[in-house]
C-alpha cells in the first residue's frame, strides 16, 4: 500500500507542475497591464509603476517570475493580489464557504440520488423506473445556469421560500437553494448508477441465497442488495465533492456565493494574475489528492482490490 | 475389456458441435458489433426521437430562412422591450425589443457549429494521444497520460475562461471552439486508452504478431477498429457538453461577442430581467435544453447499443 501511494504521488508530481506551469503562462499572456490598471484614470507615475513592477517580480522574465512563485508555495506564501490582500487571506475567507456548499449539495445528491435510485432499480421496467430515468435525463441535459434561474425565479422570487442571493455570513440556511441547484446533476447521475448497480446485485447468487434462508425482503435489501451496490455510488460522489471543492462559478456566480469559484472567475475576469494562480494551484492539488483517496476508498470497499502486487 | 472400445475412437457425431457449424450459412453476410448495434438501435424509441430531434436541429441551423422571415437584429423597436407574444412574434421580444423567435432560430447554428468543432478536435486529439499511450504502453503512455492529466485536472470551463481571456480581442467560434476543446479531449483519450489496454489482448492481435505484421500496421487495421465504439458514444455526448459550454461561456461574458447570435448571449442579456420577464430568458434556456438533450439521448442508446452488457440487461 505504502508503496503504491509514494508511486502515485511521484506520478503526481509532473502534473502539478504541469498545470501551474501551463496556467501561470495562459496568465501571463493574457492582455493589458495590471499595474497600469491599478492607477485607474490618473496619470501612470513611472517611479511607482517600477516600484510595483519589482515588487511583484513583473520586470523578471516568465520563467524566473514562475519558479520565484512556486517556491513561494513551497514555504506556504500564496502570494499577493494586485489589491495588496495576501492570496492565503482570500482563500481562507472563502473556502469554508466553498466547502459548507459542497456539503450541501453532496449530502442531498446522496439521499434524494440512492433512494430513488434503489426504488427504481428494484422495480426494473415499471413505471417509477422509467420515469425517473427520464427525469434524470433532463435533469442531466439542462445546463446548470438554467435550472439555477428557474429555481430562483420559482423558490425565491415567486414562492419566497428562499433569498435569491446569498448574504456575506453564507450560512448553511442560505446555502440550501443553490446546493440543491448544485446537488441535481449529481442527484441524476447517481439515480443512474444506483439504479444498474441494484440490478446487478439482486441477480447475484448470495441475494438468491439469503432470500433462501428466508430472511425478509425488507433485510435482504438493507443489508445484501443496497450494501454492495454502494461501491459506484460513493466513488463517484468522493470525485463529484472534489469537483465540488474547486467551486461551482456558475451557481456561485448567479447566487452571489461568496465563494472561491466566484472569486476565481472575477479575479480571472480583473486579470488578477497571482490571485488566478494560486486559485488554480490549490485547485490541482486538491484534485490529486481526492483522486488518489478515491482510489484508495475503492480497495477499501472492494477487498478483490489490491494495488500491491 | 470388451473391443468395442476402440469402436468410438472419436465422440459420436450427434454429441459434437459439428451440427450447429453445420448449421452456419457461409453464404449469409457476417454479423459484427457495427451490424448488431444498428439492428439494436432500431428497436429503441429513445433513438427514434433522438434522431428526429437533431434532425430539426440540423435543419433549423442550416436554413434557418424557412422558419422565419423576421430578422434577429434589425428592425428592433425599444416599444415592444420585453413585450409579449403578438401577431407574427409567437416568443415575444428581447429587452432590445428583437423577435425572441427569431433570434433562437438563427442562433441554432452557432452553437451547433461550435459544438461540430470541438468535437472534430476532441476526437481528433483523444484519438492520437489514447491509442498511442494505450497500444504502445510503457514510457509513451506515462509521458502521454500525465500531459492529459495536466489538461483534466484543470476544470475545463475555468480554463476556458482564461484563454477567452487572453483572446479577448479575437473571439469567435473558432477560437471559443479550441478553448474548450483543448481542455475536453482528455476524457475522449482516457476512454479510448482503456479500450485499446483490453483489446490488444485478444488472441486476434496475437495472432497477427505471429504472422509477422508491423506493431504500427496491427494497431491502426486491428485494434483501432474493434475498440473504437465506446468513443462513438462520448462523442456524441460531448456534442451536447461542448453547446452547453459555449452557452455558458457566453453567459459568463466571455464568450461570443454580443454581435453574434448565440442562446448563450441572450440568456446572459435576459438574466438582468429575471424578475420582471422570465420568458425572455425561459426561451432560449429551453433551446439549449432540447437540443442537449437530443445529442444525449442519442449518445446514451448508442452506447447502449454498442454494450453488450447493457443489452443483456435491458
Amino acid at each position: 500500500m505504502t508503496g503504491y501511494i509514494i508511486r502515485r504521488v511521484l506520478q503526481a508530481l509532473p502534473v502539478f507542475f504541469g498545470t501551474t506551469l501551463l496556467i501561470y503562462f495562459m496568465v501571463f499572456a493574457m492582455p493589458g497591464d495590471p499595474i497600469v490598471a491599478l492607477f485607474g484614470d490618473k496619470g501612470v507615475n513611472p517611479a511607482i509603476a517600477d516600484q510595483l513592477r519589482a515588487q511583484y517580480h513583473l520586470d523578471q522574465p516568465f520563467i524566473v517570475q514562475y519558479l520565484i512563485y512556486i517556491g513561494g508555495i513551497f514555504q506556504g506564501d500564496f502570494g499577493t493580489s494586485f489589491s495588496g490582500q495576501p492570496v492565503g487571506q482570500i482563500l481562507a475567507s472563502t473556502f469554508p464557504v466553498t466547502l459548507r456548499l459542497a456539503l450541501i449539495a453532496v449530502v442531498i445528491e446522496m439521499i434524494v440520488g440512492v433512494a430513488i435510485g434503489l426504488v427504481a432499480g428494484l422495480r426494473k421496467g415499471k413505471w417509477f423506473d422509467n420515469s425517473s430515468l427520464v427525469a434524470s435525463l433532463i435533469l442531466i441535459s439542462t445546463p446548470v445556469f438554467v435550472i439555477a434561474f428557474v429555481s430562483q425565479f420559482f423558490f425565491a422570487i415567486k414562492l419566497g421560500w428562499a433569498r435569491a442571493t446569498v448574504s456575506g455570513e453564507a450560512n448553511f440556511a442560505e446555502l440550501i437553494l443553490p446546493g440543491m441547484v448544485l446537488a441535481t446533476l449529481g442527484v441524476a447521475y447517481i439515480i443512474r448508477l444506483t439504479r444498474s448497480s441494484v440490478i446487478d446485485t439482486a441477480s447475484q447468487d448470495f441475494v438468491r441465497t439469503a432470500y433462501s434462508k428466508g430472511l425478509s425482503r425488507a433485510r435482504v435489501t438493507r443489508v445484501h442488495i443496497l450494501r454492495n451496490s454502494m461501491i459506484p455510488v460513493v466513488t463517484y460522489v468522493s470525485i463529484d465533492f472534489g469537483i465540488l471543492l474547486v467551486g461551482a462559478t456558475v451557481t456561485e456566480g448567479i447566487f452571489n456565493v461568496p465563494g472561491v469559484g466566484r472569486t476565481l472567475y472575477q479575479a480571472i475576469i480583473r486579470g488578477e494574475g497571482p490571485t488566478v494562480v494560486s486559485f488554480v494551484t490549490v485547485m490541482v492539488l486538491l484534485y490529486l489528492v481526492v483522486n488518489l483517496l478515491t482510489d484508495l476508498l475503492y480497495a477499501a470497499l472492494d477487498p478483490r482490490i489490491r494495488y500491491d502486487k | 475389456m470388451t473391443n468395442n472400445r476402440n469402436e468410438h475412437f472419436v465422440a459420436n457425431l450427434a454429441d459434437t458441435a459439428m451440427a450447429e457449424i453445420d448449421a452456419v450459412r457461409i453464404s449469409e453476410k457476417p454479423t459484427n458489433l457495427y451490424l448488431d448495434a444498428w439492428r439494436d438501435l432500431r428497436t429503441r424509441p429513445m433513438f427514434y426521437i433522438a434522431g428526429l430531434l437533431i434532425l430539426l436541429v440540423a435543419t433549423v441551423a442550416f436554413f434557418p430562412d424557412l422558419f422565419t422571415q423576421t430578422p434577429p437584429n434589425d428592425n428592433c423597436l425599444l416599444a415592444n422591450s420585453n413585450g409579449s407574444p403578438t401577431a407574427g412574434h409567437p416568443l415575444g421580444f428581447t429587452r432590445q425589443g428583437c423577435d425572441i423567435y427569431s433570434r433562437i432560430v438563427h442562433g441554432t447554428s452557432t452553437s451547433l457549429s461550435v459544438g461540430l468543432i470541438v468535437i472534430v478536435l476532441t476526437t481528433l486529439l483523444g484519438i492520437i494521444f489514447g491509442s498511442l499511450a494505450g497500444f504502445y504502453g510503457k514510457w509513451v503512455d506515462a509521458i502521454l497520460s500525465r500531459a492529459g492529466d495536466i489538461f483534466f485536472s484543470i476544470p475545463y470551463i475555468l480554463a476556458a475562461v482564461v484563454i477567452m481571456s487572453v483572446f479577448s480581442d479575437f473571439r469567435n467560434v473558432w477560437v471559443i471552439s479550441a478553448a474548450i476543446g483543448i481542455f475536453a479531449w482528455p476524457s475522449t483519450a482516457r476512454v479510448l486508452r482503456g479500450e485499446i489496454l483490453r483489446v490488444k489482448q485478444l488472441d486476434y492481435v496475437m495472432a497477427s504478431t505471429a504472422i509477422g505484421v508491423s506493431r504500427f500496421r496491427i494497431l491502426l487495421r486491428h485494434v483501432m477498429p474493434n475498440s473504437i465504439a465506446p468513443v462513438i458514444a462520448v462523442t456524441t455526448i460531448s456534442l451536447a457538453a461542448a453547446i452547453v459550454a459555449e452557452a455558458t461561456l457566453s453567459f459568463l461574458g466571455v464568450g461570443l461577442p454580443t454581435s453574434t447570435m448565440s442562446w448563450g448571449n441572450d440568456i446572459s442579456q435576459a438574466q438582468a430581467d429575471l424578475r420582471t420577464a422570465p420568458q425572455v430568458l425561459i426561451w432560449p434556456s429551453l433551446a439549449l435544453s432540447i437540443t442537449s438533450l437530443a445529442f444525449i439521448m442519442m449518445g446514451e442508446a448508442i452506447r447502449d447499443a454498442l454494450d453488450p452488457k447493457a443489452r443483456a440487461q435491458r
